[in-house]
């Protein structure tokens, strides 16, 4: 009735599980029991769960990375403890039925459930503003996207008090993945999750894609969008392209697990060796999806608080294009030791290398963006200049690490360890934390607090170092990762350090909280009445704080790159006309628009997707049965659904701008 | 072609300037994405194939078990109904109710006949002891070739889902974009067959 | 909470900890890579060392220029020329395009005659006559047989030193990662797969194996001491093996494959010939007796 699922998947016996598990399970009930309280359900179910609108979705994301950059960084905390003290004899106090799963967990969480999700979101909110137009292509795909990603996270949060996770590492390598070597569900639970969440990634993909070639607004050809679209548009056309071989990889594992078949098993003829190739040529490029949105966020902040343009930008986007193209041959220098040969193994480094090329290129850019500016140094700024600071060094153990035989003494060995951890830290988390401050009052109204936002900083950059230099040491010394215990007295004192960088690091997670709250609480203070709190260059800024769910009454027309900046300080000059008499000249012309209204289909189609991932994981086969017919219900149901859109009158757009006076009006 | 656009000095303006593309552009061009994500989806699975093709773990090759005359029949079939679709596709262009109907049933039962071929030939191969369980090439072969067989299967579904619509919703802009979608999908899979057709079972042929 | 009082204490922390570093890394802990003791680990710590070294010439100046650019060029600084509209220079573009570009294809020479010298399979040159060993990684200990002399040891790996060691290499189920960072590269070692690497010992000693990729509960683990003692010694240990009892057959190998823990080192007297071949050829299980035999004369 059941399948597999019985009372001893609970981990009764297991006290750190069984205590995150109360702890995160009670946590959400009072939660859910507040909301209850306050009567916000009505409010939450219109405006937010069946929201189509993406500056809504973005910050839903936003909200979904933040959750999980706490469970992602417990676990990482956890590692480090046992770490700092398993040396020797001492056991530490995670074995290592349960250790695995950690740093299983960790990197899955932080690459797919944290660091993708902040990504997409900023992608979501940013993208449509800075096009100029009302939405993405398909906002109902958009939220369904969203809600897959969910289920994903719900699954892989589900595993820690029924059942248990993979314990093959993040990114489960066959004949360890395999039944025979693990027969237990955490392989499925992995699977399944990042299955459906990889779905709502790809769509996902498909939406901004066509989004942002199909849908600027007027003026705007493609050597006038502003380069955040541009790196939006590269990780996009990455998404597309490379999300697929990691589903169909998956597939192919589980149908190894569930129906004997023997694509990667050590036996039958299998070969894990396909397995890697294949999982890399998904992997190299998902890196590459995540850092280049990134890179867009430090140009546009960078042009933004130099009061400069972006110096090189038909440069920038060269580079862009050409780290997109190029990500897809560089697959193999994650596996240099399986011994493909030295004219295979030469080629993927020297194209390894060639990706820093254009990665180089951008620094210098953003460098002489900086040269005869005039730099402010807010927080958005602290994070871009600990990015450069930074990345620059993970680049350089990146190229150190391309050189094959450099790799086959530093493969899989904390180095390794340090050398990735500094660039998606150093470019990926520093990149989304300017953009999530860059943006937020844009989002809300009314800036974070200035005083916390630097402390914030400071305890990443400091506590960054603090815990990954220790280990490059670590590497150089001879230690491998995924160890749960050491022999080696003298690499204590390094995991020591490491572990003190990680407490580091807790407290900026803390302060990110405290900071929301506080300024929440303070935001009186720091409101953003004119929609352009930073003296912005691109179309976002000439919105209203929060902008209107239509973004824009009329189309902008834009003439040149930083389209705003333009208006901002060319359109008075040009016409030397007073400012009202520019207004009046430039009277926009209401008319009716048509925007798509909120959907369901979004919620319950993921609702049902846990409960076919729930089901699939503990082969409670009518469950399956089940959820597939509802997800088919559902798609009928949107299918003949005619009524999906509304209109919003002239004289409410009319009546908003009247509100909300500023330069939006004469975009 | 495109129609001249001209901006205020009388220039043509390029059409990356003109704006928001229309809804059906963006459409068309989102389910090619979609496509396109799907044939890479494919791509891997025929990498693997090639990789496996000489797994046999002492089984069969693919010479040995593939009946090139079944998989001829079924490819007549399945090309034929992509023709019909077509025609199925400018009935529903052209207005033509009772003809989209017509070439609506001849492309499913096409569909439908290549199905079932394709699903003897699987239980075939299964009842003689060669299933995907008994080798990796076996299990890369049904992957590929089911693939591809249940993507068929998912597009004779919404085909039949197709012809509710025009039955209750009319030949509305909304059903005719989706109808173009399933066509693109439909030529799609015939393309994809050409693939498997050449790689595994001429490939094993020639092998 | 002010921002001065908050550096300062960052500023204190590091302190504490950049002292604690430094008092680890002078109390003359060994950094393997940086301690090599054969020709592969010697060259490869010059790779990392160079390249290093070249990058850190581009990497160092641009730490610097983004913290000058970003504070000469401070709003508040009267003294800075601002050119508020510069946003193009073909030079400048020229050159941050070059720049990079020549670095990389130093470094790009370098990672492709690098990459043909010390190709694991690659042949080591020496007075001596190579010494072959094959290694099965098994849950969670490492079986080393060397199929000449007819013995087998079990998380002990006995050397000579001075003579180029060919290793043939596979897993009886999942994979592993052969490594002895004081002696050079590491390389895969998987089930169905014949993996090959060459390495030599140039000093007696004991050095550390471990391996490097993880396979499950009892990673940890599998670690193996490297004895490499003079060829004469050698001999001695030899010897003293094939007197000392036990046989690695078919029986006794299956056993090896039932998953255990810490597994004391010890050793094998007689060895079934072929039997390494038959591992490879029947991946995933442990092969029986006749398998065995099929492969005895296929050497």
């Amino acid at each position: 009735m059941l399948g597999k699922l019985t009372w001893a998947a609970i981990p009764f016996d297991q006290p750190i599980p069984l205590v995150s598990s109360i702890v995160m399970v009670c946590g959400i009930l009072a939660i859910l029991a507040f909301i209850t309280f306050k009567g916000w359900w009505p409010y939450l179910w219109n405006e937010w769960i069946k929201s189509t609108d993406h500056k809504r979705i973005g910050v839903m994301y936003m909200i979904l990375g933040l959750v999980m950059l706490v469970r992602g960084f417990a676990d990482a905390i956890m590692m480090r403890g046992q770490l700092a003290l398993a040396q020797g004899g001492n056991p530490g106090f995670l074995p290592p039925e349960h250790y695995d799963q950690i740093f299983s967990a960790h990197g899955t969480i932080m690459i797919f459930f944290v660091a993708m999700p902040f990504v997409i979101g900023l992608m979501n909110f940013a993208v449509p503003l800075q096009l100029g137009v009302r939405d993405v292509a398909f906002p109902v795909l958009n939220s369904v996207s969203f809600w897959l990603t969910a289920s994903g996270v719900l699954l892989v949060n589900l595993s820690l008090f029924i059942g248990e996770f993979a314990r093959t590492g993040w990114l489960a390598y066959p004949p360890l993945s395999e039944l025979k070597f693990s027969p237990g569900v955490g392989v499925d639970y992995y699977l399944w999750s990042l299955q459906i969440s990889g779905l709502g990634t790809l769509l996902a993909g498909i939406n901004f894609t066509t989004t942002i070639l199909k849908m600027r607004t007027t003026g705007m050809s493609y050597m006038r969008m502003p380069i955040f679209c541009w790196t939006a548009l590269a990780s996009n056309l990455l998404i597309v392209a490379a999300f697929p071989i990691l589903t169909a990889t998956f597939a192919m594992l589980l149908l190894d697990r569930y129906c004997g078949f023997h694509f990667f098993t050590a036996d039958m003829g299998g070969n894990a060796m396909m397995y890697i190739n294949l999982i890399w040529c998904w992997g190299h490029p998902e890196v590459y999806i995540l850092i280049l949105p990134c890179f867009g966020i430090f140009s546009e902040v960078i042009s933004t608080f130099s009061s400069k343009p972006l110096f090189g930008y038909h440069s920038m986007v060269v580079a862009t294009m050409a780290i997109c193209i190029l990500s897809f041959i560089v697959w193999l220098h994650h596996f240099f030791t399986m011994g493909a040969g030295a004219d295979v193994n030469g080629f993927f480094g020297i194209a390894t290398m060639i990706i820093a090329v254009p990665t180089g290129v951008k620094v210098f850019n953003w460098l002489f963006t900086m040269y005869g500016g005039s730099v402010r140094f807010t927080v958005p700024v602290y994070w871009t200049i600990g990015f450069m600071v930074t990345f620059v060094f993970g680049g350089l153990t990146g190229v150190l690490l391309a050189v094959p035989p450099a790799d086959f003494v530093l493969h899989n060995s904390l180095f390794l360890i340090a050398h990735f951890h500094n660039v998606i830290i150093g470019g990926v988390v520093f990149g989304v934390l300017a953009g999530y401050t860059f943006w937020f009052p844009k989002a809300f109204g009314f800036t974070l607090d200035e005083t916390l936002g630097k402390a914030i900083f400071w305890c990443w950059f400091i506590g960054f170092y603090l815990a990954f230099f220790p280990l490059y040491a670590l590497g150089a010394m001879g230690a491998t990762r995924r160890m749960q215990h050491y022999a080696d007295p003298a690499w204590q004192p390094y995991m020591l350090v490491a572990f003190g960088g990680a407490v580091l690091i807790f407290i900026g997670i803390g302060l990110i909280a405290v900071q929301l709250i506080w300024s929440i609480r303070t935001r009186d203070r720091r409101r953003d009445v004119t929609g352009d709190p930073w003296d912005g260059r691109t179309l976002e800024w000439g919105t209203a704080s929060p902008p209107p769910p239509w973004n824009y009454a009329v189309e902008p027309h834009v003439h040149g790159i930083d389209a705003f900046w333009a208006v901002k300080h060319k359109g008075k000059e040009l016409h030397k006309v007073s400012e009202s008499r520019y207004e009046a000249e430039h009277k926009p012309h209401y008319e009716t628009i048509h925007m798509p209204k909120s959907s369901p289909v979004g919620f319950i189609s993921a609702f049902f997707a846990v409960c076919l991932g729930f089901g699939l994981i503990w082969h409670i086969w009518w469950l399956v049965i089940f959820a597939i017919v509802a997800c088919i219900g559902v798609l009928l149901w949107h299918a003949w659904n005619t009524d999906r859109d509304m209109n919003i009158t002239a004289t409410e757009l009319e009546e908003f701008d009247r509100q909300h006076p500023g330069l939006g009006a004469q975009l | 072609m495109n129609t001249a656009v001209l901006d205020a000095e009388g220039r043509p303006v390029p059409l990356s300037q003109r704006g928001p593309a229309s809804t059906w552009s963006m459409i068309s061009f989102g389910f090619w994405l979609f496509l396109l994500s799907d044939i890479v989806i494919f791509a891997s699975l025929f990498a693997t194939y090639a990789v496996l093709s000489t797994a046999t773990a002492g089984g069969p090759s693919g010479h040995e078990i593939f009946d090139l005359k079944n998989v001829f029949i079924e490819t007549c079939c399945l090309l034929a109904s992509s023709f019909t679709c077509g025609l199925m596709l400018l009935s529903a262009e052209r207005r033509q109710l009772k003809n989209f109907y017509l070439w609506a049933l001849v492309t499913w039962v096409l569909g439908a006949a290549f199905i079932g071929l394709e699903v003897t030939e699987f239980s075939d191969l299964v009842a003689r002891g060669y299933g995907p369980t008994h080798s990796a090439f076996l299990s890369a072969f049904f992957t590929l070739v089911g693939t591809h067989g249940c993507h068929v299967t998912s597009g004779l579904l919404w085909l039949l889902v197709m012809v509710a619509q025009v039955a209750t919703l009319g030949l509305r802009t909304m059903v005719v974009r989706r109808l173009f979608c399933f066509s693109l999908f439909w030529h799609a899979l015939d393309l994809v067959w050409i693939g498997v057709f050449t790689i595994v079972y001429l490939g094993a042929a020639h092998a | 909470m002010s921002c001065v009082s908050l550096t300062r204490t960052a500023r204190r922390l590091l302190g504490i900890c950049g002292s604690a570093w430094l008092a680890a890394g002078l109390s003359g802990c060994s950094y393997a890579l940086m301690d090599p003791h054969g020709p592969i680990g010697r060259q490869e710590k010059l790779i990392l060392i160079d390249s290093t070294v070249i990058m850190l010439a581009i990497v160092i100046p641009v730490i610097i220029a983004t913290l000058v650019f970003a504070w000469w060029y401070r709003a508040g600084n009267a003294k800075a020329v601002r050119h508020l509209d510069w946003d193009y220079s073909g030079r400048i573009e020229f050159i941050v395009w070059a720049i990079p570009a020549l670095v990389i294809l130093f470094l790009g020479g370098i990672a492709w005659i690098s990459s043909h010298d010390l190709d694991p399979p690659r042949p080591l040159q020496a007075n001596t006559a190579p010494l072959d060993v094959d290694v099965v990684a098994l849950d969670w200990k490492w079986l080393f047989i060397y199929p000449d002399a007819g013995v087998a040891s079990v998380n002990k790996l006995v050397l000579p030193v001075g003579t180029p060691v060919r290793f043939h290499m596979t897993s009886a189920g999942v994979m592993n990662s052969f490594f002895i960072p004081q002696l050079g590269s590491q390389l895969y070692t998987m089930a169905g797969m014949d993996t090959r690497l060459n390495l030599l010992v140039d000093d007696p000693g004991t050095y550390r194996g471990l391996s490097a990729q993880f396979s499950g509960d009892g990673f940890s683990d599998m670690t193996f001491d490297v004895n490499a003692m003079p060829k004469a010694d050698f001999e001695q240990w030899l010897d003293g093996t094939r007197t000392g009892g036990g046989t690695l057959d078919a029986a006794s190998y299956e056993m090896l494959t039932h998953p255990s823990e810490r597994e004391a080192p010890h050793t094998y007297g007689t060895v079934s010939p072929g039997i390494y071949d038959a591992i490879v050829a029947h991946p995933g299980l442990a092969p029986s007796a006749a398998q065995i035999e099929h492969f005895e004369s296929a050497d």
